[in-house]
């Protein structure tokens, strides 16, 4: 028997070869990311400069934009209550964060998976079981307040300021929870042993070493819940215009309504765009400042630290938080699925599968709504996959001169507000020759632009694991660089793929700020379902839909923990 | 008096007894080595006496106060200790002064106190010019040097050391030794250096105390427990060996390959298997019979390898199943399969359990 040499390729014709597949591929993709990423943000530049009527150069939509206190008014909550929510949810998420990675606190297990079902909750379906628990009269707090004072009127009303700042915490106080976990566990024990045998005790060693530490980390846990909030459209939607007050994304969604005018609304999108490039910036800044790097691996062994007992102190904080963002929520969004009205309390009288049935088979676009979420998130998580594992491992490996613009165009899309991205897409592909408003298509791009970022940081991550060794075997054997790919590359990172894929795949299905501006009548998306319900106070109905998104969440996290690990949504690039 | 005191220590995980009836005294400025493999309770005993880990049973005390027991441990912070850690831990937060620096302020020095003792012990350790510099900016030596410096500025009862070496290349590794002992010399700090480097140990110490799987195998000095090893442990630990199964046959001890008088052998009449350790430094090689006092064995080179500083021979001698293994000088050139002369000092045996 003989092996058969592969042919012997001379220099010259090697050269060719190579010099014209990668620098195709390179073509290929970065003609993608152009259209993904860098074309929405030029016409929404563009659009805000340009007349409306005219198509000329103007100033005149930013003289639209902030001609009014109003507007400027909802720029500055907006600011405001992104400080609130970020404050706030410091306040949820530090202690929990320090129990969970230091501490003896019992059920340390349970926290972290109470934190992951707040994570995976959508802001506006807490926001929607807020309303239940704390709408002005017939909330089930107040309710509870006037059966037990006898008062004639409850305390809590979430259509308030302080009510919208506590949802937005409620549901991005996990943000802060992962930066802070991450930042901790890389905190060895021997840091802190060195301080206690030189004489600190465990006060002095948390201020002056433990601390220090971790604060990078925890102020840019919560420069991103502050972003997180004034980006966010649904909780505002749902809370602030009822309580009469603006914030930009609602101020912009109204830009929006009719007549469009998205020149306007490209305009008063930019001190968001602004504030959030430069609060990225100085978030990247401080976490990569000199002396914060985590030294040495070795010794890194980690000591809970003891409690006594406090810990059941802590514990019944972790459950206080818990409680308010996972247990009373449910509670009452679940009494509210399964009633025939949610204010007639929980009777059996009131039980029925009415809502369920109605969503499902006779509403007239629900169920399709969730179809849709679920096939258009599926083929952008698809996508970003492939076409974000190229770029790394373009990037990566350095087989094309200046990669690193392609990985900065996957990372860039980070410091776009959904709601600024949808109008960036409006910009550029709506108006003919493309014409693509209210199609799939331009939702599927939306999306895998807007989680361009999330499938890049995964898989480089990735591909720099893997030894470069490794693919230098195949190809010293005589394999291409493609099968090298194909036989040893793709099987290593089954996992961590699919784990990049599933950490698409979820928030996608969640998605509303981009979608709410894209939409069609024959592409609304389960968000879009729930947000125009709760706009009709359909409660029930809602009630019903947003359970079952959850539900069908639910074997998706179940894969993703059996391959990756219990707490792959938690960990620190997951964000 | 005993700086520091260790009766009867243990220490269990469970079932697991990491360390069993551990006992030590050490003398005030004296350096003592706890060397073992890996797993043989080594570390645990270094953070017993730091208080990190209470004892399961025994009593630790230092000056003759009790400072640790199964009821009660004076907490790390109140020990006037210092350690280096494996990982150095070496705060990336604070500059090369403020972590050098961050004992004293606990002490409460003042600042112009502390300042110039920062200063003094920077030069020390050769670091002066790097005082404001960041962790993240020094090479693995020289954060080991702050570490050193960090430990010792304070002037602790007590200098911990664990593993401080392991995470360095082996040239620095044989570098920081010395630099160890030196400012052991110089300022004689009574010092508990754990390792599984054994020339780390010998390098530095006044008395090792050999460990393996949680207990204590033999404390002496380097070169007895090199030239006298209690135990086939601590025979085969420190240093390469040969191991000499002998039986006894009438006023001889018959061995594979030889024989040799009972009388001239230690322990030769004892009860148990006779088994002896050999250095391999301990034989000579000759061409011709050697004339002396002392045992000559005809034998044959069975193997060599050549290590620049010395060649090491495997030698079979006629008769014999297996070789054995002889140090000499570089110049001492044998073919493979050449005839040779074993000359062996039945004074350098060693009987081991």
């Amino acid at each position: 028997m003989t092996v058969a040499a592969p042919a012997l390729a001379t220099p010259e014709t090697r050269r060719a070869i190579s010099f014209d597949s990668t620098w195709l591929i390179w073509i290929a993709i970065i003609a993608v990311l152009l259209f993904l990423v860098v074309s929405p943000f030029i016409y929404l530049v563009v659009t805000s400069f340009t007349a409306e009527k005219t198509g000329g150069f103007t100033f005149a939509n930013y003289l639209a934009a902030y001609g009014r206190a109003r507007y400027v008014d909802a720029l500055l909550n907006s600011l405001k209550l992104g400080a609130a929510a970020a404050a706030l949810a410091g306040v949820f998420a530090i202690p929990l964060a320090w129990a969970v990675a230091r501490t003896d606190m019992p059920g340390r297990g349970l926290t972290r998976m109470l934190v992951l079902m707040t994570f995976i909750t959508p802001p506006y379906t807490g926001a929607v079981a807020w309303i239940l628990l704390a709408g002005p009269n017939a909330g089930w707090l107040n309710r509870f307040f006037m059966l037990v004072t006898g008062a004639e009127a409850g305390p809590f009303n979430i259509y308030s300021f302080s009510g919208l700042a506590l949802v937005i915490a409620l549901y991005s106080f996990p943000y802060i929870f992962i930066f802070t976990t991450a930042a901790l566990e890389l905190v060895s024990s021997e840091m802190e042993d060195a301080a206690n045998i030189l004489g600190a005790g465990a006060w002095r060693t948390m201020r002056r070493v433990t601390l220090p530490l971790a604060l990078p980390a925890i102020l840019g846990g919560l420069i991103i819940c502050f972003l997180e909030a004034i980006a966010l459209f649904g909780s505002p939607a749902m809370i602030a215009i009822p309580a009469r007050f603006n914030v930009v994304t609602t101020q912009l969604f109204q830009f929006f309504g009719n007549p469009v005018r998205v020149e306007v609304a490209a305009a008063y999108a930019m001190p968001l765009l602004g504030v959030t490039i430069l609060l990225i910036l100085i978030q990247r800044l401080m976490t990569r400042r000199k002396g914060f790097v985590a030294l040495t691996g070795k010794g890194g062994d980690r000591r809970a630290i003891r409690l006594g007992p406090w810990r059941w102190a802590m514990f019944g904080y972790a459950m206080l938080v818990a409680a308010l963002a996972v247990f009373l929520p449910y509670l009452f969004l679940i009494q509210a699925a399964f009633a025939k009205a949610w204010g007639r309390g929980f009777g059996l009288e009131n039980i029925s599968l009415r809502n369920f049935h109605f969503v499902l088979f006779e509403h007239a676009t629900a169920a399709k709504s969730v179809l849709n979420s679920f096939l258009y998130a599926g083929v952008s998580a698809t996508a970003v996959v492939i076409l974000t594992l190229g770029v790394a491992y373009i990037v990566t490996r350095r087989l094309v001169p200046f990669g690193g613009i392609l990985g900065f165009l996957c990372i860039a899309p980070f410091v776009i507000p959904g709601v600024v991205l949808a109008i960036g897409f409006y910009a550029a592909y709506a108006p003919p020759p493309l014409a693509l408003y209210g199609t799939a298509l331009i939702l599927i791009l939306a999306f895998t632009t807007r989680f361009l970022p999330i499938g890049y940081v995964n898989a480089s991550a990735a591909i720099r694991s893997l030894n470069p060794e490794m693919e230098e075997a195949v190809r010293v054997l005589g394999g291409s660089r493609l099968t090298a790919l194909r036989r040893v590359v793709a099987p290593l990172l089954k996992r961590s793929l699919l784990g990049a894929w599933l950490l698409i795949f979820i928030p996608a299905t969640r998605e509303l700020s981009a979608a709410i501006f894209l939409y069609g009548p024959n592409t609304k998306v389960a968000s879009v379902m729930i947000f125009d319900m709760s706009e009709e106070g359909n409660f029930e109905y809602l009630a019903a839909l947003a359970l079952i998104l959850q539900v069908l969440t639910l074997p998706l996290l179940w894969i993703g923990q059996k391959a990756l690990g219990r707490d792959f949504m938690l960990r620190r690039n997951a964000t | 008096m005993s700086k520091l005191v260790l009766k009867n220590v243990a220490r269990r995980y469970g079932t697991v007894e990491a360390v069993a009836d551990f006992s030590l005294e050490l003398v005030p400025g004296e350096f003592v080595s706890l060397l073992g493999p890996s797993g043989c309770g080594k570390t645990t005993t270094l953070r017993m006496i730091a208080g990190f880990v209470p004892p399961s049973t025994g009593t630790i005390a230092m000056d003759g106060q009790q400072i640790s027991s199964p009821s009660s441990v004076l907490p790390p912070e109140k020990r006037r200790m210092s350690m280096i850690f494996q990982s150095y831990a070496i705060w990336p937060n604070m500059t090369v002064g403020e972590n050098v620096g961050f004992g004293l302020q606990v002490r409460r020095l003042s600042r112009g106190e502390i300042d110039r003792k920062v200063d003094a012990i920077l030069d020390v350790v050769q670091m002066r010019n790097l005082k404001g510099r960041y962790p993240a900016e020094l090479s693995g030596g020289q954060q080991q040097r702050v570490a050193l410096a960090r430990a010792i500025v304070v002037e602790p009862e007590v200098l911990l050391l664990d593993e401080p070496l392991s995470n360095l290349d082996a040239n620095l590794r044989e570098e920081m030794r010395f630099e160890i002992r030196r400012l052991h010399d110089e300022f004689k700090i009574t010092t508990v250096y754990v390792t599984h480097d054994q020339s780390e140990a010998m390098v530095t110490s006044d008395r090792i105390v050999v460990m393996n799987k949680g207990r204590i195998e033999q404390i002496d000095a380097p070169h007895i427990l090199y030239a006298r090893p209690k135990s086939r442990f601590v025979a085969g630990f420190i240093g390469r060996t040969n191991f000499l199964e002998g039986s006894r046959q009438g006023s001889e001890v018959r061995f594979d390959g030889f024989s040799a008088a009972a009388s001239g052998l230690e322990g030769a009449n004892g009860t148990g298997g006779l088994l002896y350790s050999l250095r391999p430094q301990a034989i000579g090689l000759a061409t011709q019979k050697p004339n002396g006092g002392h045992l000559a064995v005809e034998a044959e080179i069975a193997g060599r390898s050549y290590l620049g500083e010395y060649w090491d021979y495997q030698v079979k001698p006629l008769g014999a199943a297996k070789p054995l293994r002889v140090s000499t000088g570089p110049n001492a050139v044998f073919e493979i399969g050449s005839r040779v002369w074993l000359e062996i000092d039945p004074s350098a045996m060693v009987r081991v359990e």
